[in-house]
């Protein structure tokens, strides 16, 4: 296999406005040419595009607005977790040898349909992901002592990284009594808890080493991938205080990258939901079991910006598609040193995870500089 | 999966199970998923295992376990607040977009 580098990267400020997806998909791209030292659009041979817009033929839309003719354009869908599944395929073509250059692009307006899952008749009547979010807290309270205080540091962290984002839904900070006090969706899951659906859209270049060097002086290299689906339906997480499908994921991405958890300087997981981030830290690795809490509340304290620099997904808005592919724009620009206010001293190694629909499927991406 | 939704409108909790290897298939599929054989309608019982709890404005919703393997989120209509393991009992299904699953504590 051919290594793999990542050497470009564009985003749109995340909001909510009257813009088509195709343009906010297009604002991403844009800078990705205007930026490169070289790259022309007849350089790129593949296109992806990650939404839940239920768009038919959108690479192939896109590749002709943006004046690309790619051998290969399709698009890659897994609800929230679209966009990282987009880069392996891109990463999968690029290391085969069948490409030398992908245009991997994710977007959503806020109003796309991926939030609920109508095939899974298992959740009834409680659709929304409030509900399993409540689940997984409850699981979480009831067998590591975790608090509400301590989920509404999750927040509270994340609203004041995504300050030094000026790409993030959110412009505005958050006291822990804002958290604790906003409004109860559940017992457990409160506003300030949650990611806000907004519209955006971030684009990267993945490309072969000899491409790279043409195209920017500081590739990031994809060293470790895992990826696996335990299910569509959220039935088969035996133990909610856990997700099986990020374990599985990050065991493979360490093994691959040869790196352990102990090598990651720099972080961007998935915290659709507060316990989202306490779980996946212990899953992970970052801390023991029932010490995620006690991780994030530490970060908080030293203003620590390893774990989810730019806001998260609760800090920065989550428009799904876009999320994956805004992650990983995140990490690239901290392991090249371009992230300004949000840099993480010295970040050689960082990781990405992102995960669908309670944690059904997960990805875990190990970037390197 | 018409079937399966007009059964629940009838108050009636059936789940496809494979003529093969007798496994209760969830979510309800034409086809098994231990050895893709086929599958027919059989009633669910009646008795279930809680699994997770919450509350949303002062009513419960849960997690319930039928059959060792048939999870399914639903409400339940005590003010009762049983721990995970406990035993539910399914009260009434129906189906309005959505299935509806309602539990009393056993
Ligand atoms: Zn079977």
């Amino acid at each position: 296999m051919k290594r793999v580098a990542i050497a470009a990267a564009g985003i749109t400020k995340f909001n909510k406005t009257e813009k088509p997806l195709d343009s906010l998909m297009l604002s991403s791209i844009r800078p990705i040419f205007e930026n490169a030292k070289d790259l022309e659009q007849n350089d790129v041979d593949v296109v992806l595009t990650s939404t839940n817009a239920n768009r038919n033929y959108l690479a192939n839309i896109i590749s002709e607005l943006s004046g690309i003719k790619p051998k290969i354009s399709h698009s890659v869908e897994s609800l929230c977790n679209s966009g990282t599944n987009s880069l392996v395929s891109a990463y999968a073509y690029v290391s085969s040898g069948l490409a030398d250059v992908a245009l991997v692009v994710g977007g959503d307006k806020s109003d796309n349909p991926g939030l609920v899952l109508n095939w899974d008749m298992a959740r009834g009547e409680y659709v929304h992901p409030i509900f399993w979010s409540s689940m997984f807290t409850s699981a979480h309270m009831r067998k590591y002592g975790t608090s509400l205080e301590d989920l509404a540091y999750v927040s509270v962290k994340n609203h004041k990284n995504a300050l030094d984002n000026p790409y993030a839904y959110f412009e505005k900070s958050f006291s822990l009594e804002d958290v604790m006090a906003s409004k109860n969706l559940t017992e457990n899951v409160r506003l300030l808890d949650c990611s806000m659906p907004c519209d955006g859209a971030a684009a990267i270049v993945v490309c072969s080493e000899d491409r790279a060097k043409k195209i920017t002086d500081t590739p990031i290299w994809i060293s470790g991938i895992g990826q696996k689906t335990i299910s569509a339906s959220f039935t088969k997480n035996n133990d909610l205080s856990s997700m099986e499908s990020t374990k599985n994921a990050v065991a493979d991405a360490y093994r691959m990258s040869n790196k352990t958890v102990d090598d990651i300087d720099v972080v961007e997981l998935h915290d659709a939901f507060s316990i989202c981030e306490i779980i996946e830290l212990e899953d992970m690795g970052f801390c023991q079991k029932g010490q995620g809490a006690k991780f994030v509340r530490d970060l908080y304290d030293t203003s620590d910006k390893m774990i989810n620099p730019r806001g998260g997904l609760i800090g920065a808005g989550h428009p799904l598609g876009a999320t994956g592919i805004a992650q990983v724009v995140e990490i690239y620009q901290q392991l090249t040193g371009n992230a300004e206010k949000r840099q993480v001293s010295d970040a050689k190694t960082g990781l990405v995870h992102n995960m669908s629909a309670g944690s059904t499927s997960s990805t875990v991406l190990v970037l390197e500089s | 999966m018409t079937r399966f939704e007009d059964e629940l409108k009838n108050n009636n909790f059936v789940c496809s199970k494979c003529t093969k290897c007798q496994h209760f298939v969830w979510p309800p599929s034409e086809f098994c998923n231990k050895c893709l054989g086929d599958t027919v309608w059989e009633p669910v019982s009646k008795s279930a295992k809680l699994v997770e709890i919450s509350s949303k404005d002062g009513k419960s919703f849960c997690i319930a376990e039928f059959e060792g393997n048939i999870r399914v989120f639903g409400t339940i209509s005590d003010s009762l607040r049983p721990n995970p393991g406990h035993g539910l009992v399914l009260e009434y299904c129906s189906y309005d977009d959505t299935p509806k699953f309602v539990f009393s504590v056993e």
